[in-house]
């Protein structure tokens, strides 16, 4: 593609307005040398040649033609990017779940993920609450933040969580009268290691503040007379 | 039963409405039945109706309208700040603004803290129990 402006080409006709020129045609011919490439041309403008277009390969009758006219999508080309996270949010800040399996328990910010789901964990021991990923608008983030420089969260992301691609069972007739098989899902052994590895380090900084371990291993619960909105957290 | 705080110019007041809620303000005028002029240290001198102070205990000596660095040096050598702060209303309002700022954290060490305290005071009744039947 031919440069667009080729270094400092500007119009040598300024916009009195918009759309009106202040010079007229002929100004512009003689202001642009036209005259000149012409004299150099004998007289002609000169010609270029249009390239040789290349060669098209005969198109091949389609082995398909559709019944009926299905509509294409439009493209789209539009990229997410993570949710923006509330100005109270920074790693190692303790949350409050607020639902779910483990609601009112309060838990450690690791990271947030590409998704835009936060990176969560009790730790383990303290609180029973695992490696776990959780949504922005279902915590409250309180005002106290836990040292969290030494955990090497690299390898988690939002793959590390993905469901495991479900065997097919086969239909049998007799499936149906036995019992089904119960399988149990075990957590692999490599994953509990994960755990381990974050919460050892998580747990020497929390056992490092006065209280905050038994803080943590208790639920949070609205008792009579708290007001929320008057409440910090 | 008389009255024993009077509005006179010098007396410090609570705000107790509006934008300058809990300030301390000092009386320097009175403009009518309703209103008087009030200023503090830090604020702009301006009127407000009697019905938005709560009058205190607390007078100091200024003449009407005084300027601001006489009011400071009033206020100052009166001692107002800590008289202020060492009587039981002051003192009220500190622990409510204590209670009112604290951190999920500190409300359960709060909470840690009350059980300890109030298990050791049952100890300490039951020991006296103890001794009082034997």
């Amino acid at each position: 593609m031919a440069p667009k402006a080729a270094t400092g080409r500007t119009s040598r006709n300024p916009d009195l307005i918009r759309g009106v020129g202040k010079f007229s045609r002929s100004k512009m011919y003689h202001k642009r040398g036209l005259w000149a490439i012409k004299a150099k041309n004998g007289g002609v403008f000169p010609k270029h040649d249009p390239k040789p277009a290349a060669a098209e390969t005969p198109a091949k009758p389609p082995k398909f033609y559709p019944a009926d006219d299905v509509k294409k999508p439009l493209v789209n080309k539009r990229k997410h990017k993570p949710t923006k996270l509330r100005a109270s949010i920074t790693p190692g800040t303790v949350f409050i779940l607020l639902a779910g399996r483990f609601m009112g328990k309060r838990v450690v910010f690791l990271k947030q993920l590409t998704s835009g789901l936060l990176l969560v964990t009790g730790p383990f021991k303290v609180n029973g609450v695992p490696l776990r990923r959780v949504n922005q608008s279902y915590v409250i983030a309180t005002s106290t933040k836990v040292d969290i420089s030494g955990v090497d969260l690299g390898k988690f992301d939002d793959q590390y969580f993905e469901k495991e691609a479900e065997k097919k069972k086969k239909k049998g007739e007799g499936e149906f009268f036995e019992a089904e098989k119960e399988e149990k899902k075990v957590l692999p052994d490599d994953k509990k290691d994960d755990q381990k590895t974050v919460d050892a380090q998580l747990i020497k900084s929390i056992e490092a503040v006065l209280d905050l371990k038994t803080y943590l291993s208790a639920r949070f619960s609205l008792k009579s007379g708290m007001k929320p909105h008057e409440l910090v957290f | 039963m008389p009255f024993k705080r009077y509005v006179e110019i010098g007396r410090v007041a609570l705000v107790n409405y509006g934008k300058e809620y809990g300030r301390l303000v000092v009386i320097v005028d009175v403009l009518d039945q309703n209103r008087a002029l009030v200023d503090a240290p830090d604020m702009v001198r301006g009127q407000m109706n009697f019905k938005r102070l709560s009058l205190t205990d607390i007078k100091i000596d200024i003449p009407r309208v005084p300027k601001k660095k006489t009011l400071i040096d009033a206020m100052e050598k009166a001692d107002v700040k800590n008289k202020w702060e060492s009587s039981s209303w002051g003192r009220k309002l500190i622990v409510q603004k204590k209670r009112a700022s604290l951190n999920d954290f500190d409300r359960f060490k709060l909470m840690l803290a009350k059980i300890k305290k109030g298990g050791l005071v049952r100890q300490e009744l039951a020991k006296l129990k103890k001794e009082n039947a034997a």
